[in-house]
């Protein structure tokens, strides 16, 4: 049987000597991936491993903690022009990355204080309002967005004679591998049970002894953190930005991902953001019908697969291992 | 004082479209404890409706009832097809919400795939241009139509919910499901009312809203907020602090408009939001929520 002796064996990676080997063949097929596929591939890897940094950060507050927040869109902007801002003034890319990430932060510890007094659908409206407030400021205020001409980012130099398209993918696989890896010591970590505890039941985590104000702020700051590098990373994809790519449906299609990948799980996160790209790819011929896609899925999703694509995968796995048996 | 009782007109107009949407949105959240996401689509697929029964040589008033009936059905097939399914199936209130969500983005889809995304014009009965002077201020036809709507709308709301006794029985549903279910009130169908009345009533406020914005896929989400903004500023279970709250909206965002700064009018409705939320969350005229572990 899979038993869990200790807290050291709680923390393993992974426990099984298949589920080792399996990861290695997984991160083998992720390194040697821009070497089989064509460079278009490669971009729409890219592309994922950006989008599941955010969709994972979104997941921390709506997985973990239980908060709501339909204003992603909001730190995505921050997020993206701060790294304008910080690369146009010279700064290198990695200390633009964590400057970005740290103002988003910033900006989801100030939208983090409603959360204190306010749940559910209440904390929706309000992260809703903050989200499209930020879009409007954007657009109107022409010193922070760059006007109408938006803000241009250089593009990354690459090194060890890669071409521009492999060196970007290797640089953000390697983000995405680092955000994972910190994600999963974060949620088995005291913090991860005091988000999880305050989900469940809020009053009752007050009364045996986790710091609610505490918390509560830092599941906003560090899903703000999360979202700010993944406004940032795109923003250095895209070489380009205006703030009205950072509009309201940016936050619903992250706000989709989450629960379509699987609320409260990592490698759902990433099977989310895998699906919000690769719908729009699929479907590129019938545009109009993305939405359709996502509403109809959230709806199968939330009757009939609660957990998301990473519950199915779930059921899946223990269907092979109990075989015969049901 | 002629500019400020203008732009004080103006904003009545605005805010009383503003009550219709926020009034579906507080008659649902009260007896079914689940946010409207969808409410802002389904007024604008309503919409679409009259304008291709308004393009194939329908009369207006036909037009009109139409959408409402359209948009009543698309509401209360909604109750009956989802949510009941998926309470069946332990969905909790926040899974509700999110269902919302995705019914919104099928509609979206579905308005962009039939009409298609290019702004048109709805032909409207009654004209913009063709204005009134009463005492110092310029009326026009269809801002007093709007206003007209609005009351008649939220008067029609108040004599359902207060002297029938549907009314009565939304009230009992709302005030608390499990007795209502025993003193053997059907709580389906009276809360299938309350949805199909809801989208009714968004329906209104967007076919008022079209002739003075162009009617495009997207054309129900501005006023859609606001309509949230006004709800929760009224208190978001209360049907009277949904009006009172909507007409001060209007109101203070048509005067921002004229004496702070245009470009920022609309980002007023969500500092608003953030603002009441945060000093007093259960809205001007709501009453207190209390919690237990």
């Amino acid at each position: 049987m899979d038993l869990v002796e200790s807290y050291a064996q709680d923390l393993r990676f992974a426990r099984k000597s298949f589920t080792r080997a399996l990861l290695g063949l997984v991160l083998l097929a992720v390194v040697a991936f821009p070497w089989v596929a064509p460079d278009y591939m490669v971009f729409i890897a890219t592309l994922v491993a950006l989008y599941s940094i955010g969709v994972m950060g979104q997941n921390i507050l709506i997985g973990y903690t239980g908060q709501i927040s339909f204003g992603q869109a909001g730190f995505l902007a921050i997020g993206a022009f701060a790294f304008g801002h910080l690369r146009i003034w010279g700064a290198p890319f990695l200390l633009a990355l964590v400057g970005a990430g740290t103002v988003a932060a910033l900006a989801g510890i100030l939208v983090g204080f409603p959360s204190l007094r306010l749940k559910g659908p209440y904390l929706a409206i309000a992260t809703l309002g903050f989200g499209v407030a930020v879009y409007q400021i954007f657009v109107n205020w022409e010193v922070l967005s760059g006007g109408r001409s938006g803000l241009a980012i250089a593009k990354l130099k690459p090194m060890l004679g890669l071409s521009p398209v492999r060196y970007e993918y290797y640089v953000y696989v390697l983000l995405l591998a680092g955000f994972t890896l910190a994600t999963y010591n974060l949620v088995s970590s005291y913090v991860g049970r005091a988000f999880v505890a305050i989900r469940d039941a809020d009053i009752a985590a007050e009364v045996n002894g986790v710091n609610l104000t505490r918390y509560k702020l830092l599941s906003f700051a560090i899903s703000s953190f999360y979202t700010g590098v993944h406004g940032a990373l795109y923003a250095q994809v895209l070489g380009h930005i205006e703030p009205q790519i950072f509009n309201i449906l940016e936050s619903i299609t992250l706000f989709v991902a989450v629960i379509i990948g699987g609320v409260a799980s990592i490698e759902g996160s990433i099977l989310g953001a895998l699906f919000v790209i690769l719908v729009p790819k699929v479907f590129s011929n019938f545009r109009e019908m993305v939405p359709v896609v996502y509403g109809v899925t959230i709806l199968l999703v939330l009757i009939f697969e609660p957990l998301g694509l990473f519950g199915r995968w779930l059921k899946t796995r223990l269907y092979f291992q109990l075989w015969p048996f049901r | 004082m002629e500019k400020l009782l203008q732009y004080a007109f103006t904003g009545l107009a605005a805010g009383s479209l503003y009550a219709l949407v926020a009034l579906g949105i507080v008659l649902i959240y009260r007896s079914t404890r689940v946010l409207n996401f969808a409410h802002g689509d389904i007024a604008t697929l309503a919409t679409f409706v009259a304008f291709s029964l308004l393009s194939s040589e329908y009369s207006f008033p036909v037009a009109f009832l139409g959408s409402l009936l359209v948009g009543a059905a698309v509401g209360i097939a909604f109750y009956f097809g989802v949510l009941v399914r998926a309470q069946r199936e332990g969905a909790n209130l926040l899974g509700m919400v999110i269902l919302t969500l995705g019914l919104a983005l099928i509609i979206q889809g579905v308005v962009v795939w039939w009409w298609g995304a290019e702004p048109t014009s709805l032909p409207f009965p009654i004209s913009d241009t063709k204005t009134y002077k009463v005492g110092l201020v310029v009326m026009s036809q269809l801002a007093l139509a709007t206003l007209a709507a609005g009351l008649v709308g939220s008067l029609l709301l108040y004599l359902l919910v207060q002297k029938t006794r549907l009314g009565l029985a939304m009230r009992a549903t709302s005030e608390n499901l499990m007795a209502a279910q025993t003193l053997g009130i059907p709580t389906r169908m009276v809360l299938s009312v309350s949805w199909g009345a809801a989208s009714a009533l968004g329906v209104v406020a967007g076919i008022f809203l079209a002739p003075a914005l162009l009617l495009d896929p997207f054309f129900m989400l501005d006023p859609f907020l606001k309509g949230f903004a006004a709800a929760v500023l009224g208190g978001l279970n209360s049907l009277p602090g949904a009006v009172v709250g909507a007409l001060i909206l209007g109101v203070a965002e048509s005067l921002t408009g004229a004496y702070l700064t245009i470009q920022f009018k609309n980002t007023l409705a969500f500092l608003v939001i953030i603002v009441v939320l945060l000093l007093r969350p259960e809205g001007l005229l709501g009453k207190e929520f209390k919690e237990r572990v």
